[in-house]
């Protein structure tokens, strides 16, 4: 956890000014690029990442060696095509591959932990301006997210106009439902549930609340797939037993279904490259996000005026972020005269869809962002 | 690449530099001429999510939803034309559409197929079957035409809803045709209203 800091780092000159009221000072971008920047610094796309994602969109991550979050749709050829675009995905902050969150040093020397202050969607999206300022990038050639991601993009486009030209959001929301909150709170309250959570101060302990932060990506992994999906991926089979038996139930509470060791399997996976507190931060900002509230409580306002071109894609089986979400989003935006694209794609995946394989997906962010 | 002659007719009749929505766009071949010919800001609404990824990935502005409901969500004039092109016919509501369509936009172009062309009359008259023409070439069972409509009753519609017809255009073997008995003569009709 948090020794992912290969990244390039940017340290933000100036005090960032957050929703809560409260200022932080000293923050740092932890991000990745990728393809060159024209000499007039017109071909960067801002990627987003989603709730436990990081900036190695395309490129190994540090801690498991796996390949980037999205290396199917970024790189050299891919829709977003890197030997065209400039290519930026950065930290947000609160998280912990390098950024500015609760696991970072406080002016003390010690970690935040929960002196750290609440941050919203829209806190992440200055400190990404922040970054955009610092490299010189006036106005992105598109910015795109998936699920949180989307939700930055979001931001971006209401609250900073004049920086992208082209909004792409994938499976994401204008506002977090009562049951998205829901969901996050389960796994908030297991984090705080287990006792080496300590009240947020487990930095300079050997224990870090791992089982509570493994039971709340279990809860959350449940959200990101359809029932459908998880049918056709496990059904009720059962595992293989340690003594070699197959197919036999343990009476007993061993793993004994193949979903439950799959979930157990994510959930302690997790916890090798994320903080705890990270997860509270992240979903406390998810669940303040309402981008009509901050506009008057009408979402084309947030929207008004804008010459930005926007295209959302939901899919059909995402019961998080529904369509009904993107649909919403949309008819805002043809209230606000915008410029908008929507489709919604059948998928058999849930949340996770905009992840996974997709050719349809490929074209439409190919065709938008072009 | 040749428009459909309906489509043909109504690209020729936009004026350059105009906001259009077309309504049940398809691929998006009236938008894109629209926006290579006349520098028209285009935006599409269609159905089918396989042709919404299409338009999208050829750079159009086209939003999957459904006519009968989703017109609602745009407000009063927000664009010079608001076309239905092929696409009343199929409407839940068709006169419902109509007045939506002159909501949105200051002007509306429809275009249908006319069900009182002689040879639809002469396969329902001496055949006693659903006529298969041309013009409706699928099986009454599998057609999206709900709403048979010919010339006469388009005209009788929009007298009803108080709309001005500012000029029509009609079709027979791709060809544009004369008005004279067009209620007989043409397959295919374009109407250009205004409220």
């Amino acid at each position: 956890m948090n020794s992912g800091a290969a990244s390039n780092i940017y340290a933000i000159p100036d005090d960032l000014p957050l929703d809560s009221g409260q200022v932080l000072s000293g923050a740092q971008i932890a991000y990745e690029t990728y393809g060159d920047l024209a000499a007039d610094r017109s071909n960067a796309i801002l990627i987003c990442h989603a709730l436990t994602g990081d900036q190695y969109v395309a490129s190994e991550h540090p801690i498991t060696g796996k390949s980037g979050w999205w290396e199917r749709m970024v790189g050299p050829g891919k829709p977003i095509d890197t030997n065209r675009h400039h290519v930026i995905c950065a930290n947000v902050i609160g998280s912990c591959m390098g950024s500015t969150g609760p696991a970072s040093e406080a002016a003390d020397g010690t970690a935040y932990a929960m002196r750290f202050p609440v941050i919203t969607i829209r806190d992440m999206v200055r400190g990404l301006v922040a970054l955009l300022d610092g490299l010189g990038i006036e106005k992105l050639h598109a910015v795109v997210g998936g699920s949180m991601g989307g939700m930055q993009a979001l931001s971006l486009a209401a609250n900073w106009p004049s920086r992208a030209k082209r909004v792409l959001v994938i499976a994401s929301t204008a506002r977090h439902s009562a049951q998205n909150i829901a969901f996050h709170e389960v796994g908030r309250q297991a984090i705080m549930a287990d006792p080496a959570w300590a009240d947020g101060d487990y930095y300079s302990t050997r224990a870090s609340p791992d089982n509570g932060l493994a039971v709340a990506r279990m809860a959350a992994h449940i959200t990101y797939l359809s029932e459908e999906g998880l049918t056709e991926k496990f059904g009720r089979r059962l595992q293989d037993r340690p003594d070699g038996t197959r197919g036999a139930k343990s009476f007993g509470f061993d793993a004994d279904f193949q979903v439950e060791s799959y979930l157990r399997y994510q959930g302690s996976g997790f916890t090798q490259r994320f903080d705890a507190n990270s997860y509270l931060y992240i979903t406390r900002a998810m669940d303040y996000f309402d981008l009509a509230e901050e506009h008057g409580g009408k979402l084309a306002n947030a929207f008004h005026g804008t010459s930005a071109r926007f295209c959302l894609v939901s899919f059909d089986t995402d019961w998080l972020y529904p369509t009904a979400e993107s649909r919403h989003i949309v008819h805002a935006l043809n209230a606000a005269g915008a410029k908008v694209s929507f489709v919604e794609l059948s998928a058999p995946n849930g949340h996770d869809s905009f992840l996974l394989e997709h050719e349809q997906l490929d074209r439409v962010v190919q065709g938008f962002i072009e | 690449m040749s428009l459909r002659p309906d489509l043909a007719a109504i690209a020729a009749h936009v004026t350059p530099g105009t906001r259009v929505l077309d309504i049940g766009c398809g691929d998006g071949a009236l938008m894109a001429e629209l926006e290579r010919v006349s520098d028209v800001d285009a935006r599409g609404m269609e159905l089918d999510a396989a042709l919404v990824e299409r338009c999208v990935a050829r750079g159009l502005s086209v939003v999957q939803g459904d006519a009968n409901t989703d017109l609602a969500n745009y407000p009063d004039k927000a664009f010079d034309y608001a076309i239905l092109s092929q696409t009343l016919q199929t409407a839940t509501r068709p006169d419902l559409i109509l007045d939506e369509l002159l909501r949105v936009g200051e002007k509306a172009f429809v275009s249908f197929p006319n069900f009182a062309h002689w040879r639809t009359r002469a396969a329902l008259m001496f055949g006693g079957r659903m006529p298969v023409t041309r013009a409706l070439p699928v099986s009454w069972f599998e057609t999206t035409n709900i709403h048979h409509v010919t010339i006469d009753d388009f005209r009788e519609l929009a007298r009803a809803k108080g709309a001005r017809i500012e000029c029509a255009w009609y079709f027979a073997h791709e060809n544009e045709i004369g008005a004279l008995a067009a209620n007989l003569r043409a397959e295919f009709a374009v109407f250009q209203l205004s409220r």
